[in-house]
């Protein structure tokens, strides 16, 4: 079963990936993450993202076209990064959840991916 | 204006609240009031639902009209009143389980003659046709009355999933009308044991750091798991005082709360075992530890518990004066894995046998352990880094070590590992 993480973290930690000492430190807690679900044969794909500030919004009202810079939401945590890993159960997601560095300022999210086969028309 | 509320039997100075009353009454009895309402009743969901109408009806009640002489004894028959109207909405009152609520004992007014049914709930809590993983579930909601989001947050598992085990769990007690009676001497044993690890799980879940949240603000009904798990154990020991498993399970607890207090320093650093001050553990829980480890061998039945008992009581050599004795924990670990072959005694072995100078044999040991069970195991990772750096391989060490951090869930062990990492490359 496939599982999206999407990797929440407030915007201290957008800023701390810029330090000069903090910045290599937080690399390497991820670096050795993403590698550990590497080599157990877990991950299927993923990302890390750029800070919010780097984002645009396209959304369509009334028949106009809005077009803003930033995320679309408000909130104090922002998607930073995701992956999408392959495990048996939605207990094994939330141990490699438990493990993301960002949990201790931010948060994970485990959404289970949808399985679209046979709900698409044929193309 | 003046106070309605009668004068307390009990002389403390400043009465408690009827919050306060309801609160500590839920602590002391809601294990006692559960177990017999479900042996009288048969029906753990129906037992503990009405339990919680009869806390909902106390707490709203003894504030206004004062705490009862017997607090115990009115939930216990405002429970019952609230099982008997179900069965009678439910035109079940013919059941057997109704005729025995009827003939329901009285309490007596200070509690005497109360009779104690917690063991032969936890009995059923551990049944074998019960799921192994909601065992210690069933037990911390049934006999402690902890709630399924409490309990999932423990067990790292989505509440709504924990809540739906623990529901199949009670259905299940009810349709396959489980016994809460004790078992039959034959098979005390087994069934003692199934009690026990289920304890000891919720102990070690409790133990995790990381599931307790940051040291200044711990979310508060998990920093109590672990108390939760050791009074669970207490319990059983006194429950059966014959048996020598229950008082190493109770001295296993023990000698882990006793070094405790050791793994920070005062500024939040993770300190490893053997970098312990011995003068900073917990000298009275270690005390005793001892002696319920004695109390165990005196009984001359040897198993799992009193084993692992028995390594933490080497571990804890230190304080006593001694060195710690490896070959002695490395001989220990090898009779544990011919009982209990699981991958953290290997792992334990594994690095006793190293510590006590055969680093080759360590990492043999290591590696008989199947791949895939070690793959996402972070003590194999953190085991493997220490063997092959005693081996004097600081490159394997050093992609041992980043396995593990990236393992890792609590970020202080990961600061530490990470630590230890920058040594190894400098």
């Amino acid at each position: 079963m496939e599982y999206m993480l999407v990797y929440l973290e407030p915007a201290e930690d957008f800023a701390q990936r810029e330090d000069p000492v903090a910045g290599p430190q937080r690399m390497a807690a991820w670096g050795a993450y993403m590698g550990a679900m590497g080599a157990a044969g877990v991950m299927r794909g993923g990302n890390a993202l750029q800070p919010p500030h780097t984002a645009t919004t396209v959304r369509q009202r009334d028949g106009k076209r809005l077009v803003q810079d930033g995320p679309f939401a408000d909130t104090r945590e922002h998607l930073g990064g995701y992956v999408i890993i392959d495990v048996p159960t939605l207990d094994d997601a939330l141990v490699w959840a438990s493990r993301a560095p960002c949990n201790a300022t931010g948060a994970t999210q485990v959404i289970p991916v949808a399985d679209m086969t046979g709900k698409m028309p044929r193309q | 204006m003046s106070d309605p509320r009668p004068p307390r039997t009990a002389g403390a100075a400043s009465p408690p609240s009827g919050w306060q009353a309801a609160e500590r009454a839920a602590r002391e009895s809601y294990g006692r009031l559960v177990a017999l309402l479900a042996w009288r009743w048969r029906d753990l969901a129906a037992a503990e639902d009405a339990l919680a109408d009869a806390f909902a009806a106390a707490l709203g009640r003894w504030p206004r009209d004062g705490v009862p002489a017997s607090p115990e004894a009115w939930l216990m028959t405002a429970a019952k009143r609230r099982l008997l109207e179900a069965a009678r909405h439910a035109r079940v009152a013919q059941d057997p389980g109704v005729a025995a609520l009827f003939e329901l004992e009285p309490f007596a007014p200070d509690g005497a003659g109360f009779p104690d049914r917690r063991l032969a709930l936890l009995f059923v809590c551990a049944h074998p046709a019960l799921a192994e993983n909601v065992r210690a579930p069933l037990m911390l909601q049934a006999v402690l009355g902890l709630d399924a989001a409490t309990i999932a947050a423990a067990f790292l598992v989505s509440p709504a999933a924990m809540a739906q085990r623990l529901v199949r769990a009670k259905a299940r007690i009810r349709d396959c009308g489980l016994r809460f009676d004790e078992p039959e001497a034959a098979e005390l044993p087994a069934r003692l044991d199934a009690v026990l690890d289920a304890i000891y799980a919720a102990y070690t879940i409790g133990s995790n750091d990381a599931a307790l949240g940051p040291e200044a603000g711990l979310a508060e009904p998990l920093s109590g798991l672990r108390d939760e798990a050791l009074y669970l154990g207490r319990l059983v020991a006194a429950l059966q005082p014959d048996s020598a498993e229950a008082a190493a399970l109770l001295a296993l607890m023990r000698y882990c709360e006793a070094r405790r207090p050791a793994r920070f320093d005062d500024r939040g650093r993770f300190v490893p075992l053997a970098a312990q001050d011995p003068a900073s553990w917990d000298r009275a829980a270690l005390e005793e530890a001892e002696q319920l480890l004695r109390r165990a061998a005196q009984r001359r039945a040897p198993g799992v518990f009193q084993l692992e008992a028995a390594i933490q009581s080497a571990h804890c050599q230190r304080a006593f004066g001694g060195a710690t004795p490896w070959a002695a924990i490395a001989t220990l670990y090898a009779t544990l894995a011919e009982h209990h072959p699981g991958i953290g005694v290997r792992i334990g072995r594994a690095v006793a046998q190293a510590e006590a100078g055969d680093v080759a044999a360590g990492l043999a040991t290591l590696a008989a352990l199947p791949e895939a069970a070690v793959r996402a195991h972070q003590p194999y990772w953190v085991a493997l880094a220490h063997l092959r750096r005693m081996q004097g391989q600081p490159k394997a060490a050093d992609d041992a070590l980043r396995r593990a951090i990236g393992l890792t869930e609590d970020p202080r062990l990961r600061e530490h590992l990470a630590r230890q990492a920058a040594q190894l490359s400098r």
